[in-house]
């Protein structure tokens, strides 16, 4: 079957269709103007389920029958256990042995743990994935081997297809660490405890059927209720469903690596000369070793400055409950928990809000809360000349990552990229990036440990940093610098088959993965 | 001769870097297999430049093998050298372009507060070290290299002074211990090294041999830049010559210490308080200073107490220390801060000096603060101090204004 393609805003060939359905290539930020209403999942009526609450059923393959498991349906989980998940494998086990096909996973993401899928994309009971497709999972699809096309997007983007009805979810299982019979639940609490369960929430409002399943069952009401009973049609009890210490890790550390330090201290400094570190400021870091470095040097600076940050929005961390704590920062608007401390805070400090996709990215909302922000820390695979940025692919063409909330972080007012100007020898600033998750209009400085390149558009800031003795240099300077190191490296090589498309915040397509030439 | 050649490292620990196999083959011409995590990107550069090296050395028949980890261009050439001279004799040496970065030549008595040691058989280390601003790099033949990979260090520490940008800081190597540490000196005298650091120095003829050495390949090579020298003492017999080896030549700027190999002369251990130590840096201060020249303190090993770094750094500076060894570069900043003058030296040495021009300008021959004399060394020391600061940031050029009434 031929597919027909046309050149979206970014100069990318994309097609007209994906997965037989009609796809909308990428118009420019802010051009998609979607109309009519959003999607809703069919009325219920409390007479069809107990009148004491009692949702339980008694095990996960019941449930998934009962709630109307047949082939080429939609289901989704979601990633809050990160790679201690048992959940997703679990229900693809129970599919494959009742011999049901062409199911679609809608995961919020997927984590190397979920490898074992690999064979239920084989033998045919997963057709494909709508997720973030990590490691394993990725490398399969670059080599060509999934049945349908993955569709990459980002967290906001997922709220957002799930809301439009881009996708619509059949059954939701929803892994809760703490829930009640009636199905209120949340992440607060139990042995597989991980914070909140926001990543969730499309799934529990826009679901046709959304089973709860625990390890950790209390009496009515388990409160906070993260997640609404009133959304749940059954709940289970389960021995076990994640791994404690691979959903969370115990203490998040600071790297040491001096090189990635010296990045991190560039970019605080940055932040400083430039003015965006001011009382009443908000800012974004996430849970990797530079970024948490990152936060540590704000910390210091505000400190120093005797001010506060408004808010902070994590990926909480050890780091950021202490800032937290020490009354450095009023505010932790948290998407994700990352480790013990993030989890004990959020249990006990009302300052340490638990945040949706909704609340946070969701880009057909009547706001949300990511252009608020002043600054945004962002990571990238690769950037190039034009400030276009790649999260999901690597140099040589495999699609080994998620976007995660990055695409949706990139409406920050200051968004800024720390990363090496190298790894190994493979050079990260670019003639042309892969793939485009970002288009560099929204993308303002690259801090490098060889350098500083911001943005052109960015007068203001180029003016502030005139007489700073700021390393600052321009992104081609850079990528004639690290091809000197490195040498220009080859362009990755791919067959003409889509394997992935990647959606911009608002719907449409801005890129596709190819299948790797191997 | 052996037939086949193995060079460089390989594991999950050896990143920018790689492992090279090569055999020697009666026929069929040469064959490549790489395995490298950037093959899709850099696979054709790498056979290319494995190919020239063989043409280079007139190889026309091998089988090679490489795992490479990333390794930049520099690292890969080193290695097939290595991998490629245990196979067969030659004088012949695949040398690099040298990047105009790399041609700058240092003052005999530029600041020499840190100089970080990278060890020269480990590449990972050497690309970002100048990033970390130290005052000097040393390039490590001597003890951070396993007696089995001598050979192969010296080439990759060639090739690395050619082409890694060291951002200004004093190119170093330490070679091995004289005698043996003089056949070092081929490789790197002719790369643009800013200064031999001398190992276990026990007298003024290990530092004539180096000389000799320096001045012979100097004389062939056509270099005409000054190679200074810094001589570690290390042992009892050392610490008793010290003034000696300090002042045998104009091209020796400094003394430095070696506590380790010295405790373990002595009979002793080392401890953080240093009481064992304290002869021997005294009299490296004072043999130093009596020659004009910089005392260089020992390093720090435990590279994750910054609170010890500091104490250690502030003593250092107390006994008359110029500068002291970084093992990790998280060091560096540190050891800069506090053998930098601080705010009350700077106060006193800005004070000496205004009162210095306004003697020079009124005519008189002697300077006074007060009614304290001021001899020409104390001057001369504080406007050492205030270049210093000037120069670290912490004294803005223009100082003198604020005196202006």
């Amino acid at each position: 079957m031929s597919v027909k393609l046309v050149k979206n805003a970014v100069g990318r060939m994309i097609p007209t269709e994906i997965n037989g359905k009609p796809a909308i290539p990428f118009k420019g930020v802010g051009k998609h103007r979607p109309i009519g209403r959003k999607y809703a999942p069919p009325i219920a009526t409390c007479t069809d389920y107990p009148d004491d609450g009692n949702k339980l059923a008694p095990d996960l393959k019941t449930a998934l029958i009962k709630a109307g498991l047949k082939d080429g349906i939609t289901i989704s989980t979601h990633h809050h256990f990160r790679n201690g998940d048992l959940v997703a494998n679990k229900i693809f086990n129970i599919t494959f042995k009742l011999g049901v096909k062409d199911l679609m996973w809608f995961p919020s993401a997927s984590f190397p743990c979920h490898e074992p899928i690999i064979e239920h994309l084989k033998n045919g009971t997963v057709h494909h994935i709508e997720g973030s497709m990590n490691g394993p999972l990725g490398r399969f699809a670059s080599q060509g081997k999934m049945k349908g096309v993955g569709v990459l997007r980002s967290h906001g983007g997922r709220y957002q297809a799930v809301q439009d009805g881009d996708v619509q979810i059949d059954i939701a299982v929803i892994a809760a660490p703490t829930a009640d019979p009636f199905g209120n639940a949340n992440g607060l609490t139990g042995p597989s405890a991980c914070g909140l369960l926001g990543f969730a929430l499309a799934d529990s409002q826009y679901a046709d059927k959304v089973i709860i399943i625990t390890d950790n069952l209390v009496p009515f009401p388990c409160i906070p209720w993260q997640i609404h009973g009133n959304y749940v049609d059954y709940v289970i009890k389960e021995d076990k469903i994640g791994i404690p210490e691979k959903i969370i890790s115990g203490t998040t550390r600071i790297t040491k690596s001096p090189d990635r330090l010296h990045i991190a201290e560039l970019t605080a400094k940055f932040c400083n000369v430039t003015g965006l570190i001011k009382d009443g400021f908000s800012f974004q870091s996430g849970a990797g070793g530079t970024s948490l470095a990152i936060g540590n040097y704000f910390g210091k600076i505000i400190r120093e400055k005797g001010i506060k940050a408004r808010f902070a929005r994590g990926g909480s961390n050890k780091f950021l409950v202490e800032m937290l704590e020490e009354g450095l920062v009023e505010y932790i608007l948290d998407g994700q928990t990352f480790d013990l401390e993030g989890v004990r805070s959020m249990r006990e400090n009302p300052n340490h809000v638990d945040t949706s996709p909704f609340t946070s990215y969701n880009y057909h909302g009547k706001g949300n809360f990511a252009p608020i922000l002043d600054i945004v820390i962002l990571g990238a695979t690769e950037v190039d000349v034009n400030f276009n940025a790649n999260v999901v692919t690597h140099s040589d063409g495999y699609l080994l990552h998620g976007i995660g909330g990055w695409q949706n972080c990139l409406f920050g007012k200051n968004v800024i990229l720390p990363i090496p100007l190298f790894r190994d020898r493979i050079p990260v600033i670019r003639d042309e990036v892969t793939t485009i998750c970002g288009p560099g209009e929204l993308i303002d400085v690259i801090v490098t440990e060889r350098g500083i390149a911001i943005n052109p558009c960015r007068r203001d800031l180029m003016e502030k940093v005139k007489d700073s003795d700021l390393p600052i240099k321009t992104i081609h300077e850079l990528k004639d610098e690290v091809e000197k190191i490195c040498g220009k490296p080859r362009k990755a090589e791919f067959e003409d088959k889509i394997i992935a498309a990647i959606k911009w915040v608002d719907g449409t397509v801005i890129d596709v993965v190819k299948k790797v030439k191997e | 001769m052996k037939h086949k050649g193995i060079a460089g490292n390989r594991g999950k620990e050896a990143r920018s870097d790689c492992f090279i196999e090569i055999e020697l083959t009666e026929s069929e011409g040469i064959s490549i297999d790489l395995q490298s995590k950037v093959k899709k990107l850099f696979g054709d550069s790498i056979t290319e430049l494995c190919k020239n090296e063989l043409i280079f050395f007139g190889i026309g028949n091998a089988s090679i093998k490489i795992e490479d980890n990333g390794a930049l261009p520099f690292v890969l050439a080193a290695r097939i050298e290595a991998a490629l001279k245990q196979c067969i004799e030659t004088d012949k040496e695949y040398i690099l372009e040298m990047i105009p970065e790399n041609q700058y030549h240092t003052a005999k008595d530029r600041y020499r507060r840190s100089r970080l040691y990278l060890p020269g058989n480990t590449p990972k280390l050497m690309i970002n070290a100048g990033l970390h601003k130290p005052d000097g790099i040393i390039l490590d033949l001597e003890d951070s290299v396993a007696p089995a990979k001598k050979d192969e260090a010296k080439l990759l520490v060639r090739n690395a002074l050619r082409q890694v940008n060291f951002y200004g800081a004093e190119r170093m190597v330490r070679i091995n211990q004289t005698p043996k540490g003089l056949e070092d000196l081929d490789y790197v005298i002719p790369h643009n090294v800013n200064l031999i650091l001398v190992p276990k120095c026990e007298t003024v003829e290990q530092i004539k041999q180096v000389e000799k050495r320096i001045a012979e390949i100097s004389k062939e090579k056509n270099i005409s830049c000054p190679i200074y020298l810094m001589p570690i003492i290390e042992s009892a017999l050392g610490v008793i010559n010290a003034y000696e080896i300090a002042s045998v030549s104009q091209n020796v700027v400094s003394l430095a210490i070696g506590l380790e190999d010295y405790t373990t002369d002595l009979g002793t251990q080392r401890t953080k308080v240093g009481r064992e130590t304290f002869f021997a840096r005294c009299q490296i201060v004072n043999a130093a200073r009596a020659a004009g020249i910089q005392p260089i303190d020992s390093v720090f090993s435990d590279v994750s107490d910054m609170e010890s770094l500091k104490n250690i750094t502030l003593e250092s500076k107390s006994l008359g220390f110029d500068g002291m060894g970084c093992i990790h570069p998280r060091q560096i900043k540190v050891v800069h801060k506090y053998f930098n003058p601080n705010d009350k030296e700077i106060e006193k040495a800005e004070k000496i000096v205004i009162a210095f021009y306004e003697a020079t300008e009124k005519g008189l021959g002697v300077v006074s603060l007060g009614s304290k004399m001021i001899d020409p060394p104390v001057v001369k020391r504080a406007q050492r101090t205030i270049e210093m600061a000037i120069k670290v940031g912490k004294l803005s050029k223009d100082w003198r204004d604020k005196y202006v009434s």
